[in-house]
């Protein structure tokens, strides 16, 4: 039985991250231009608390798909693979075009991805890049599929209402492409280039973080657009994102200690087994309080999000990708990706690039 | 509570010697959402404790919020 098991393995691929292409939105929001708007945070603390200068709003009309497909164009421009060669498209998002059908369903023909490719949405928000890997790994390594585009692509903007600082200080809109496929030189046997993961999950705290109106749990109409100021200042309406920042930090403070633990007791590795922690690019100081509570050099577990804010499943890929760009990844490093958020849901994985 | 007294006026980036257990400390003029998280993340490197929101809506004064992280701590 073992042995029939092993040599059916044998016939399958690990499966690695081949490439990665950015798009962000060409129209930028400065600290300056909300400073204008909130006379009790000066663009200097904004910096200094959140560690972002600027973040890319996408234009009125420009959806999550416009911003997802424009990744996808420039990850074929970079020459790994060509949108015919893709056989599964993976979209994380939660800003769809339409309530039905999946937004991947459009990129496939917009893209000229073939017809025999497999299609669908992912409804995650930060936690949704670690996730879609492990859906990604799934189908190349079962043999379901060789060539897995994972894109991810969201736009908070829309969801945010201008006079809402809690959220619009932070959050920035942007996709990433990245390719998902089989390693087609690594023998089966070698070590899992994506993988093991630890999940998490605790919908107790899908309040904290939500867009209460226009699902159908709470259909929007003209008491949901309602909108009201928040002790703090803030204007909000059902309708738009709101974000219990101090729940959602404790959440984080608790919970990803863990699952970085428990990530390294299942891979059997120490924390210096590992080069480099991609957090989910949340703000600085979440991620300076995070880095305090695990013993880690600031080299070891980097913030990168000063000139594009968090931008909800994107920011591990971005990051891996400024990393890549400044020359930072070792060869074969082992790098530890941890999202975490709305949900709360949460994962970890290990990769090496 | 001396010492808890001084890491809440470091969190907050205040003066101690204007605190003590009574003070209200939402009232203070830096207190704000930011404040808070700052707080949040001094308790829990401190006293390893998980304070959320309500806890924190739920304190008026320095004392209480200590009372409330000794609870938790315990």
């Amino acid at each position: 039985m073992t042995s029939l098991h092993s040599s059916h393995l044998h016939d399958r691929a690990r499966a690695k991250i081949v490439d990665l292409a950015a798009f962000l939105p060409a129209q930028v929001l400065s600290n300056d231009a909300l400073a204008a708007l909130y006379p009790d945070w000066p663009a200097a603390r904004i910096h200094d608390k959140t560690g972002i200068r600027q973040r890319h709003v996408a234009a009125e009309g420009e959806t999550a798909s416009d911003l997802a497909c424009g990744a996808a164009q420039a990850l074929f421009a970079r020459g790994a693979v060509s949108a015919g060669e893709i056989d599964f498209v993976i979209l994380v998002t939660q800003a769809p075009d339409y309530v039905l059908p999946s937004s991947a369903c459009l990129l496939q023909h917009r893209l000229g991805i073939p017809r025999s490719a497999g299609a669908l949405d992912v409804n995650l928000g930060c936690s949704g890049f670690v996730y879609g890997l492990s859906l990604a790994k799934g189908l190349v390594e079962t043999g379901a599929a060789r060539r897995v585009l994972l894109l991810t692509a969201d736009t908070y903007s829309k969801y945010i209402h201008p006079q809402d600082k809690s959220v619009r200080t932070l959050f920035g809109d942007a996709a990433v492409a990245t390719l998902v496929a089989a390693d087609e030189a690594a023998p089966a046997h070698a070590h899992e280039s994506i993988g093991p993961f630890v999940f998490g999950t605790d919908g107790s705290g899908a309040r904290d973080l939500i867009v209460e109106a226009g699902g159908f749990r709470r259909p929007g109409d003209a008491a949901s657009a309602c909108e009201l100021t928040d002790a703090s200042g803030n204007v909000r309406s059902a309708g738009h994102l709101y974000m219990n920042g101090a729940d959602v930090f404790a959440f984080t403070l608790r919970e990803v200690p863990q699952a970085i633990d428990a990530l390294l007791d299942k891979s059997g590795l120490g924390r210096d087994d590992v080069s480099l922690y991609v957090l989910h690019q949340a703000n600085r100081f979440m991620l300076d309080a995070l880095r305090r509570k695990l013993g880690l050099d600031a080299a070891r577990m980097p913030v990168c999000m000063e000139d594009v804010g968090n931008t909800v499943s994107s920011s591990i890929p971005l990051a891996l990708i400024a990393l890549r760009e400044a020359g930072v990844i070792p060869t074969g490093a082992r790098l530890m990706l941890v999202g975490f958020g709305v949900g709360y849901s949460w994962a970890a994985t290990l990769i090496t690039l | 509570m001396d010492q808890f007294i001084a890491r809440f006026a470091e969190a907050l980036e205040t003066d101690p010697a204007a605190l003590d257990a009574g003070t209200e400390f939402k009232t203070l003029a830096n207190w704000d959402s930011l404040a808070a998280l700052s707080v949040i993340a001094m308790i829990d490197e401190y006293y390893g404790a998980s304070i959320g929101g309500d806890e924190l809506e739920r304190a008026r004064t320095l004392d209480d919020l200590r009372q409330a992280v000794a609870a938790k701590a315990a």
